[in-house]
């Protein structure tokens, strides 16, 4: 028997507009519960709501992102079910003429390649959330459940996949590659611990080629769960299949201290939505030139941006991973860059040096006070060797803390580096002369030793040597004395 | 085809409605009307008519993404059968 996993993936992105997806409502996160709700989301009868034409550009970026056809005309539909977090009793979705349809994603996994397909990008609103109130805190035992609709009403993005991913990784990877393209695009913070990136999955395993039955997982809320929820899922299904059982067609949650999925008592019945067309809401015909303008403000995507790195700059992966892994980091690095510094360099700074600072004090790094040009100006100093690594990155510090431009704290501090051989040699003599134990082992093939006169070398001329030339005099002066 | 009670029940319980079994027999002559006028409409030929999902000519109708304010918060629970200071309150889920 061949087992193959197959995957696919349903995910909602929480748009990032400033009011709700049909009334005024803000969509700021947190506050008083209830304290941003109206007669529209609220579901008051006979108000009327009216499609914010932000939420419907960001739909529209994002499916143009993910290569999908903008549909000429499509229409909301009501989904109709009752659950508390939901004042209206629907929930106003699209439903067979969604937004956009038919697109696709290359994600890069290394080795290889997977495209996957995407069914649709549409647009829909978010239900409130209910807040459970026992001595448990968790749903199960509550006593009562306070309802906060402040969520409900804010723009959705669903996107739906076809089921071409076929591994636990690839669904990372894709998950990973959709929260970039959304964050480059402004359209969503798509922060999965706040919840404005939500992610389910429907997994199988077809064996020899034979379609398996679909189960579908929820509660998966981070990248890492979700990893952990469909490697367990995978190797559930297949132990089922190795036994000679079926894996039965269900709703599975992840719990996520256990690691496990857990089959969801299946008491209500299969959901019996009843869709039909929102009369209230008019169909969405966007226009070729409002598209058109649309796909002119999609900026340069994560994956381009990694290529161009690559393949025009000769950065090494682990840097360009690193730099468009953050688009504000990006920007950061392509500022610097105008400087006409060598990029491999620079790139090196600004992911190693530099984001190590920002992360040390948790700043984020549109807020970094050392300028791209500051960097980049303390990066020269290096390669002219007028200072040395060493002291770039103490001086990468204090700017950092100060404020202050590194190439004036360089200035001010009379910083440069001491290549004067004649100086260098002076100092190098007495290091050999007061530490005669290290020279003799030194002598006797120890490397080590070679290191704590270089230390004292350092110390003496306080950082300023340059480390190059320092060595090499050292070494010479050893070797002579032999 | 006429209508099942079951068909009827099964509506009711999506809709979280509790009928006494006169109260069913009577809805189910009804939806039996609904669905016998829809027979007829059925029976209509179509072919060549575009899909309708609104009776108005009226396309793209939509708001700037502005803020407009909200309602008082004792406003927006004046109304409901159950509320704490917070809001909304609810039985028990699960
Ligand atoms: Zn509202």
């Amino acid at each position: 028997m061949e087992f193959e996993t197959v995957i696919g993936l349903e995910i909602h992105i929480e748009l990032n507009t400033s009011s709700k997806m049909f009334c005024g409502c803000s969509t700021e996160f947190g506050g008083e519960p209830n304290a941003r709700a109206c007669p529209v989301c609220l579901g008051h009868p006979g108000v009327l709501p009216v499609v914010n034409r932000g939420a419907v550009e960001s739909a529209i970026m994002l499916a143009l992102a993910l290569n999908c056809k903008i549909s000429e005309r499509s229409i909301f539909h009501r989904k109709n079910y009752f659950y508390p977090d939901m004042p209206k009793n629907y929930q106003i979705s699209q439903y067979d003429v969604p937004l956009s349809v038919d697109g696709w994603f290359d994600i890069d996994m290394g080795e290889y390649e997977r495209r996957v397909g995407i069914v649709r990008v549409h647009l829909e609103e978010d239900t409130g959330k209910s807040i459970h109130v026992g001595e448990s805190g968790r749903i199960h035992g509550a006593e009562y459940s306070l309802e906060d609709f402040n969520r409900a009403g804010i723009p959705l993005a669903e996107i739906v996949t076809r089921p071409d991913i076929r591994s636990p990784e690839e669904s990372s990877v894709f998950l990973q590659n959709l929260r970039d393209i959304a964050v480059y695009l402004g359209i969503s913070d798509c922060k999965m611990e706040e919840g404005s990136l939500r992610c389910d999955a429907n997994i199988s395993i077809s064996v020899d080629g034979k379609e398996g039955t679909k189960v579908e997982i929820k509660n998966m809320n981070s990248f890492r769960s979700l990893r952990r929820a469909l490697s367990f899922e995978e190797e559930r299904q297949r132990g089922v299949l190795n036994a000679g059982r079926e894996v039965k067609q269900e709703t599975r949650h992840f719990d996520e201290v256990g690691g496990e999925t857990h089959s969801l008592r299946s008491k209500e019945e299969a959901f019996d939505y009843r869709y039909f067309p929102e009369p209230d809401l008019v169909p969405l015909e966007p226009d070729k030139e409002w598209t058109n303008d649309l796909r002119a403000k999609i900026p340069e995507l994560p994956q381009e941006k990694r290529k161009r790195y690559e393949s025009a700059l000769l950065l090494p992966k682990e840097i360009s991973s690193v730099l468009v892994g953050d688009r504000a980091l990006a920007e950061y690095f392509e500022r610097a860059l105008t400087e006409g510094q060598d990029p491999v360099e620079l790139g090196k700074w600004v992911s190693g040096e530099l984001l190590a600072l920002l992360r040390q004090e948790s700043i984020p790094v549109e807020e970094c006070r050392v300028e791209p040009s500051g960097l980049a100006n303390l990066i020269k100093l290096v390669s002219e060797k007028v200072i040395s690594g060493k002291m770039a990155k103490d001086v990468l510090r204090e700017a950092f803390d100060s404020g202050e431009r590194p190439e004036e704290i360089v200035k001010e501090g009379g910083l440069f580096q001491i290549s004067d051989e004649n100086e260098l040699v002076g100092v190098v003599d007495d290091v050999i002369k007061e530490n005669p134990m290290a020279v003799s082992d030194f002598k006797s093939g120890k490397e080590q030793a070679l290191k704590f006169l270089m230390g004292k070398v350092m110390k003496k001329t306080r950082g300023k040597a340059s480390p190059e030339e320092a060595t090499r005099i050292l070494t010479e002066r050893l070797e002579n004395q032999a | 085809m006429a209508i099942e009670m079951e068909d009827v029940e099964h509506v009711a319980k999506l809709a979280r409605l509790k009928f006494t079994h006169e109260e069913m027999k009577k809805l189910k002559r009804e939806l039996d009307a609904v669905l016998e006028h829809a027979r007829v409409i059925e029976s209509i030929e179509t072919e060549g008519v575009p899909p309708t999902s609104h009776a108005i000519p009226l396309v793209n109708v939509y708001r700037e993404d502005v803020c407009e304010p909200s309602l008082e918060r004792d406003e927006v629970i004046k109304c409901a059968p159950w509320a704490g200071e917070q809001g909304f309150m609810v039985p028990k889920i699960i």
